[in-house]
């Protein structure tokens, strides 16, 4: 039996009046690739953040293997040291290196040594294949390269999980591809991740199940062949229908 | 004699101004209500609403009368430092305020607690940004410390005034040279900022120089 590393109970969240997650419930188990879907303003990022509570949850709880760590008395810090978050827009810290912004967070959140530090940010670096841009800082790296900095950031503090919220969205078509090829390698080798994404090439190939939301709530949770080809709600195959579309269009 | 006072008194007070600016600008952006109405604003609002000499004399004069001797010193450099602190404070707000929301979170989402993401995230690009307009808050200061003259401490004017009248001298020319003193003080401290400006800029964030033409 593989070991649960993340479960989600009934987590509702609001912004003021407007209830954007309607009571969410999964798990994922070690090693695994979870990957989100579903239409836009559906609550799919703030699910993302209300786990590692960068955004504050109003119900509901969550697991960390066996940590509750939605109880007030838990130490977040320490709590989101080993989950990974990769943004959307990257954010690196624009005042450093792409060295320092993969050691940084082992040094003054891990306490280690600078010498130790460094030798496992140079080998995240190399992993994500940025080993020859190690000095460059933020604006003299491509998007796809920041992007991937800043996967290596996520992957120096060795997290449990590693939570991707549209990590291809804000990238030019040709800068995607490097970033899904470092994503695919993560997931061969056993990382455990949860992405929220809109590519469906990646989600077909990579994920061992496929969650689709629609309008705060998890409308149907299934492996990607079941989801795509027989999906059990009218919603899930519209959406679809309209992807295909979309990719059919870009084909001609 | 009398320019070294000066400029000690100048680094005294934007040493106290930085030191209590920091906290200021920090808790005016991310503190509760509590600390910014209760402390942060009164502070910043009372040095900033009363001339600098009205406020030497509350000092001086006034934390007298309450029994409080302060040394004309002492004096100055709380009034002077402090109201430094609130100008400060508001060129760091400012500065931190427009760094993306995006750091802090990146910061927080590798398990650095807000103290952390903000010493090492936040201030260090907020600072370098701030250098600019530090520069003014720093040549503002240091020719204010001239102000102090009222309280007795022979700073550079009150030398000036004290060897124009021992000596029967030219005051125009005595005068003169004090302006020159200040003028060469505040240009080579500028030139300083200038040089921690670029030495310090972040590649892609400097402040590049117009190149499109109008």
């Amino acid at each position: 039996m593989t070991q649960t590393i993340l479960k989600v109970e009934n987590l509702h969240k609001s912004y003021g009046k407007t209830e954007v997650i309607k009571g969410v419930s999964f798990e994922i188990k070690k090693s695994e690739t979870k990957v989100i879907i579903g239409p836009s303003g559906t609550g799919k990022s703030t699910l993302l953040r209300c786990i590692n509570q960068l955004d504050r949850i109003d119900k509901g709880q969550v697991w960390l293997e066996d940590v509750e760590i939605t109880k007030s008395h838990i130490d977040i810090n320490q709590i989101r040291a080993s989950i990974g978050f990769v943004f959307q827009s990257f954010n690196l810290f624009t005042h450093l290196t792409a060295l320092d912004n993969v050691r940084i967070g082992l040094m003054r959140v891990k306490g280690m040594k600078e010498e130790e530090a460094t030798k496992i940010a140079l080998e995240e670096l190399k992993r994500v294949g940025l080993g020859d841009k190690i000095h460059n800082y933020q604006a003299q790296l491509s998007g796809g390269q920041q992007q991937r900095v800043s996967i290596a950031r996520a992957l120096a503090m060795s997290p449990k999980l590693i939570l991707f919220d549209e990590p291809t969205s804000a990238l030019d078509p040709e800068l995607i591809g490097e970033v899904l090829e470092v994503m695919v390698n993560l997931a061969k080798e056993g990382t455990t991740m949860i992405v929220v994404t809109h590519e469906m090439g990646f989600a077909r190939s990579v994920a061992n199940d496929i969650i689709f939301m629609d309008d705060g709530i998890i409308l149907e949770e299934g492996p990607p062949g079941e989801i795509f080809k027989n999906p059990k709600h009218k919603r899930t195959a519209k959406f679809f229908s309209k992807i295909t579309q979309l990719e059919g269009e870009k084909a001609k | 004699m009398g320019t070294l006072i000066s400029i000690e008194l100048a680094l005294a007070f934007l040493g106290l101004g930085f030191v209590v600016g920091i906290p200021l600008a920090v808790g005016e952006v991310y503190g509760n209500k509590f600390v910014k109405n209760l402390a942060v604003l009164p502070i910043v609002e009372f040095f900033r609403s009363i001339p600098a000499l009205v406020l030497l004399f509350l000092f001086y004069f006034g934390a007298g009368s309450l029994n409080l001797n302060f040394s004309p010193f002492i004096a100055a450099l709380l009034a002077m430092g402090f109201r430094s602190a609130a100008y400060q404070s508001q060129i760091f707000r400012g500065a931190i305020k427009s760094i993306d929301v995006g750091q802090m979170q990146a910061a927080r989402s590798i398990g650095m607690s807000k103290f952390k993401a903000i010493r090492y995230i936040v201030l260090p690009q907020a600072l370098r940004i701030s250098i600019p307009s530090w520069s003014n808050e720093y040549s503002s200061v240091l020719k204010d410390t001239s102000l102090v003259y009222a309280l007795g401490v022979t700073e550079l004017m009150r030398q000036g005034r004290y060897i124009v009248a021992r000596t029967f001298g030219n005051a125009i020319l005595v005068y003169v040279i004090c302006a020159l003193i200040y003028f060469v003080i505040v240009h080579f401290g500028v030139k300083l900022l200038d040089f921690l400006e670029e030495k310090y800029k972040i590649p892609g964030y400097e402040i590049k120089k117009v190149t499109t033409r109008a």
